[in-house]
């Protein structure tokens, strides 16, 4: 939240009237819906949901133990809004884009303490600006005018905020700055600095949207062989816990062709929190070779913390990720987990006595997360530039049950299902998504990418791909009841290609070095690779050979290793060209 | 201290009185029954001139003259290194005849959020002598490692294994680590009086009670006081952790009963109930006991946590196993047919999981080939478990070669590797060995988890022809 406004201005106090957990009512107070608050004498953050006669409904960011009726309200007369400007990368926030390095320093303690206020960005540090236009240029909205080096990877445009007329720039200045010093003058009178808010409800306005064309790549040989995500596009993953929701997050966060990253740890662990916060400024950025943290804004807010800011981080994080989409990037955003927010709403909702929905939770449910997945997409922005915010959710539905509410209104929105199973998180078949449940939606728009960027006949190798695991499918029901050998000698070969689908391809190591980011040509060539092994045995089939010869084979387990092979087109050649000459040789 | 005798309405554990002058939310409160018992507890909700006071002991005995007075502070536990071999109430009171407890500070019970910044990762592993833990689950410092059970599994048996067991390797060896000792917290909930006896001889007859501070709610003790006990026990963890530089392990049993206390807290204040009648905010409230878990940068200490819960009707989907397997980091799951067969301790490791064990093994930390063996294992395991089904319609001679092996590898597996005794104490050294030994049964070119070179150096050539014999 933001401190650059003076709050001393605005002078509406009000009373507590009653606390019960994070919701307080106070009466006298003169607000508007969805402003902040700072409640009691220890000016505890919250925002006012609610408004009934002379009784003001608040939600409190902060724990309330302590806090008794009679203590004053006072309203800031803003909306929850957060900071932006250059800095964000390579930050943590908690829910409310509060700084966790700097609350560190300014409690003084490891533990989260009370009514301790901090500015989502530096309002002291100066940054080099470079202007990007002349004293008499015409600027409207949305505008570029000039731009800070963030980081080592970010080149932050600095934008005429969305909200302002435009007009002629009348002064420009160079060189450094902080965030809050007039940058460019226009001769409306309109100053520009660095810094701007926003209202986190609210979507920055934007241009019409595009279908997406281009694929996020991941790295990840699942996800963008069988079940690709497009930039701009929505995807959900949900399994139950244990199931690898967290690790599948984290390699996109990781591994992800995007320019920015947004990771949002919603009502998740503190411990996974830190995993990130020291692995990301250690790993490079597959793209640039810069450190990750360097294209990464993190907001955390742990299960521990206050339910209300956790109700709150889903809009931090979008807000932030349309900001550098105005600057015509390609943002990814991950939220693990939504059903946490889902629950901070019901929550909230049964505190303030709402009338229920669905398993209790509001009747809102499906409003709200439609309303934030549609931030989601790629756009025309109003400068006339083009960027796009892709959006992964993690679902956790309770008893791995999809058929809960929040799965089942997450799955009416996005157009990517990664379904992650518990059975193959059991026997370590990492990444759990289940092949069989999946889908995309995208596959069809994303194809040209690939025939173009990749290899001509893509499609039809992946297709062939999915045909195997499909068959394999219903021949596992077959063996299920009469056992492998009782199936005709090419069934039996359709299963062993299928296994080295599945353990070769599919699955995938994160924790290997050269495993965890497989790029598209070796996506292609490695799945091509299992295609030669099929083609070759079939033909050998044919010819008379008996399946238990061809499987023995001792270039054929070689595949297992090709994911973590590092020189893997040598590696794949010389597998390619052995398997064929073995299985030539059986006839 | 203003005294009220304005008590209006008594029902359940709830109390609602009128006060004219603010009281804060959270706030404890006393109240004097009309035959001089002083009853505890604590307030719920606080709106001007009316306040519901949830009562820990129960409010048999209240009626309208009850006075009550606000202590005008939350809930706090005066902590002490000299807890340490104490036995305490529920609500914190010695009830081992030993001296008052002079407290050293007085600290806020509820205990704030550890600002994720702050936090270290955990990723110093703990040796708990069990393979199945070791071995396939590790457990490190600072990590919250639940035990799923069943009424009538021996999860007590495992739980104190643990704690009698747990070491960090370099310490056994030299005294070289930071100096930190090792002391254990245990909060009991609604445990039964024989369960309790159960704990306490053992901690006798072992001395761990030495190093000790035990809280004890009891199956017939007050429902509500169950809300108060974690806090207490977490609170001293966090005093010995983070001001004292000890190693905690809090070992919480049975949050079961923590949570039938929840509903039933819940109920009487005629909330809206969530899924199977436990209230919405259980997810937070159980996450603000487990999340108290942790290392933090800078400090020597840690706590970890084992809370044990047993599953209603064996099954992982009801809320309680559900909510807290989505905030802890993994769970050990006990399986009655392992049970049944004798296996001791019965860890079913294919539902079990530690999520912090990666990094917490390998070079330098255990031993290079754990990651791939425990991978292996699994996956090893997984097969031959599904095998057994085909097994039993089709017969073994139906199978082939391969599936044999990994049919014998599931059957030793539970026999040796996961079956060792509450008394035994393995190495990870011996371990891995037998690991090893198992996996050798299998041919090489069924290791497709395992680094060739380290198959090269462990592999087994001569087979063991043991698989018969033991079987």
């Amino acid at each position: 939240m933001s401190q650059a406004e003076d709050i001393e201005s605005v002078d509406e106090d009000g009373v507590i009237e009653s606390v019960s957990g994070p919701v307080v009512t106070a009466t006298d107070l003169d607000a508007r819906m969805n402003d902040v608050v700072y409640v009691g004498d220890e000016g505890l953050m919250g925002e006012v949901i609610e408004i009934e006669g002379n009784l003001t409904t608040i939600q409190v960011y902060e724990e309330t133990s302590g806090v008794g009726p009679g203590e004053p309200v006072q309203n800031t007369g803003e909306p929850l809004s957060v900071d932006l400007g250059p800095g964000m990368m390579d930050s943590i926030y908690d829910g409310v884009q509060r700084p966790l390095d700097v609350l560190e320093d300014k409690m003084g303690t490891a533990f989260l303490d009370r009514g301790v206020d901090a500015p989502g960005i530096d309002l002291e540090k100066e940054w080099e600006f470079t202007p990007e236009v002349e004293v008499g240029d015409e600027v409207e909205p949305g505008d570029v005018v000039g731009s800070v080096p963030e980081t080592v990877t970010i080149e932050h445009k600095v934008m005429v905020p969305p909200d302002y007329e435009g007009g002629e720039v009348t002064a420009v200045e160079s060189g450094e700055f902080t965030v809050e010093e007039t940058v460019v003058e226009l001769d409306n009178g309109e100053e520009i600095q660095m810094h701007q808010e926003w209202p986190v409800r609210q979507a920055r306005p934007a241009g019409d949207k595009e279908t997406p064309t281009e694929p996020l790549v991941t790295g990840q040989r699942i996800q963008d062989g069988l079940f690709p995500l497009a930039k701009g596009g929505t995807a959900a993953i949900p399994g139950p816990f244990g199931s690898g929701k967290t690790v599948t997050q984290q390699q996109l966060a990781k591994w992800s062709d995007a320019d920015i990253v947004v990771y949002i740890g919603c009502g998740e662990r503190g411990n996974e929190m830190t995993e990130v916060i020291e692995d990301f400024p250690e790993l490079p950025d597959p793209q640039t070779g810069n450190p990750l943290m360097a294209r990464t804004c993190l907001i955390a807010n742990t299960s521990n913390m206050p339910v209300a800011a956790r109700e709150s981080c889903i809009y931090t994080g979008i807000t932030i990720a349309e900001y550098y989409r105005d600057m015509g990037y390609d943002v990814a955003l991950m939220a693990d987990s939504t059903s946490r927010w889902a629950e901070a709403m019901r929550e909230i909702s049964s505190r303030l006595e709402e009338m229920p929905g669905e398993e209790g939770y509001p009747a809102y449910l499906a409003a709200s997360l439609s309303e934030f997945y549609e931030r989601a997409g790629k756009f025309q922005l109003i400068n006339g530039g083009e960027g796009s915010i892709s959006v992964v959710g993690a679902v956790s539905p309770p008893g791995g049950d999809f058929s809960e509410p929040v799965t089942q209104n997450t799955l009416r929105i996005v157009k990517t299902f990664w379904a992650l199973d518990a059975d193959l998180a059991e026997r370590r078949h990492f990444p759990a998504i289940d092949w069989n449940e999946s889908y995309s939606l995208y596959k069809d728009q994303l194809d040209p990418w690939w025939e173009a960027n990749v290899e001509s006949d893509w499609p039809e190798v992946r297709q062939w791909a999915v045909d195997v695991l499909d068959e394999e499918d219903e021949l596992q029901e077959i063996v299920q009841l009469v056992g492998k050998d009782a199936l005709p000698e090419d069934q039996q070969l359709t299963l062993e290609v299928a296994r080295y689908l599945r353990e070769a391809w599919l699955q995938q190591n994160a924790l290997h070095d050269v495993d965890t980011y497989c790029e598209p040509q070796k996506t292609y060539r490695m799945l091509q690779a299992i295609k030669t092994f099929n083609d070759e045995a079939f033909e050998a089939l044919d010819a008379g050979v008996p399946v238990e010869e061809i499987q023995d084979v001792d270039a054929a387990p070689r595949l297992n290793r090709m994911g973590t092979a590092e020189e893997w087109n040598e590696f794949i050649d010389e597998l390619e060209s052995d398997l064929r000459e073995q299985l030539r040789a059986l006839y | 201290m203003k005294e009220y005798q304005t008590i209006t309405e008594v029902s359940g554990p709830l109390v609602f009185a009128e006060v004219d002058e603010p009281v804060g939310y959270d706030e404890i409160v006393e109240i004097e029954t009309p035959q001089g018992e002083t009853l505890r507890g604590q307030v719920l909700e606080s709106s001007e001139g009316l306040v519901s006071i949830q009562v820990f002991e129960g409010t048999g005995g209240i009626d309208r003259n009850a006075s009550v007075r606000f202590l005008g502070e939350t809930m706090k536990m005066p902590v002490t290194e000299d807890l340490l071999g104490r036995v305490l109430d529920g609500s914190g009171n010695p009830i081992d005849g030993g001296p008052e407890i002079v407290p050293d500070q007085r600290q806020d019970i509820v205990g704030e959020a550890i600002n994720p910044f702050s936090r270290e990762y955990p990723e110093e592993f703990i040796q708990t002598g069990v393979s199945a833990i070791d071995g396939m689950n590790t457990l490190v410092r600072g990590q919250k490692l639940p035990i799923f059970s069943g009424s009538g599994l021996p999860h007590n048996e495992l739980a104190l294994q643990i704690a009698r067991q747990a070491t960090v390797p370099e310490e056994a060896e030299g005294d070289d680590e930071d100096g930190s000792e090792f002391a254990v917290v245990f909060g009991a909930m609604g445990i039964t009086a024989e369960e309790a006896n159960e704990f306490m001889d053992d901690f006798e007859r072992t001395g761990a009670l030495e190093r000790s501070v035990v809280f004890m709610n009891l199956a017939d003790d007050p429902a509500v006081e169950r809300q108060v006990t974690p806090r207490l026990a977490l609170t001293t963890a966090e005093y010995l952790a983070f001001e004292k530089d000890y190693h905690v392990l809090v070992i919480l049993t049975d949050m079961t009963n923590y949570c039938e206390a929840l509903r039933e807290i819940g109920a009487a204040r005629e909330e809206v109930p969530g899924r199977r009648g436990y209230p919405g905010y259980m997810y937070t409230d159980l996450a603000q006991l487990y999340e108290r878990a942790g290392r933090i940068e800078g400090q020597e200490g840690s706590v970890t946590q084992i809370p044990i819960l047993t599953m209603p009707g064996d099954d992982d989907t009801h809320p309680i196993p559900d909510l807290t397997g989505y905030i802890t980091e993994g769970q050990i799951v006990m399986d009655r047919n392992l049970n049944s067969q004798g296996i001791e301790p019965p860890i079913n490791v294919l539902p079990s999981l530690s999520r912090l064990m990666d990094d917490g093994i390998g070079e330098g930390l255990t031993r290079e080939d754990h990651g791939d063996v425990s991978d292996q294992m699994y996956a090893a395991y997984a097969e031959g478990e599904d095998l057994r089904d085909l097994v039993n319609i089709v017969g073994r001679e139906a199978l082939s070669e391969r599936d044999n092996q990994f049919l014998d590898f599931a059957d030793r597996f539970e026999t040796e590797f996961v079956q060792q005794g509450y008394d035994t104490n393995r190495s990870i050294e011996e371990t891995l060995d037998l690991g090893w030994d198992l996996l050798s049964m299998l041919p090489k070119e069924a290791l497709n988890r395992i680094d060739e070179d380290l198959i090269a150096e462990h592999y087994r050539e001569e087979e063991p022809e043991a698989a018969e014999v033991e079987a």
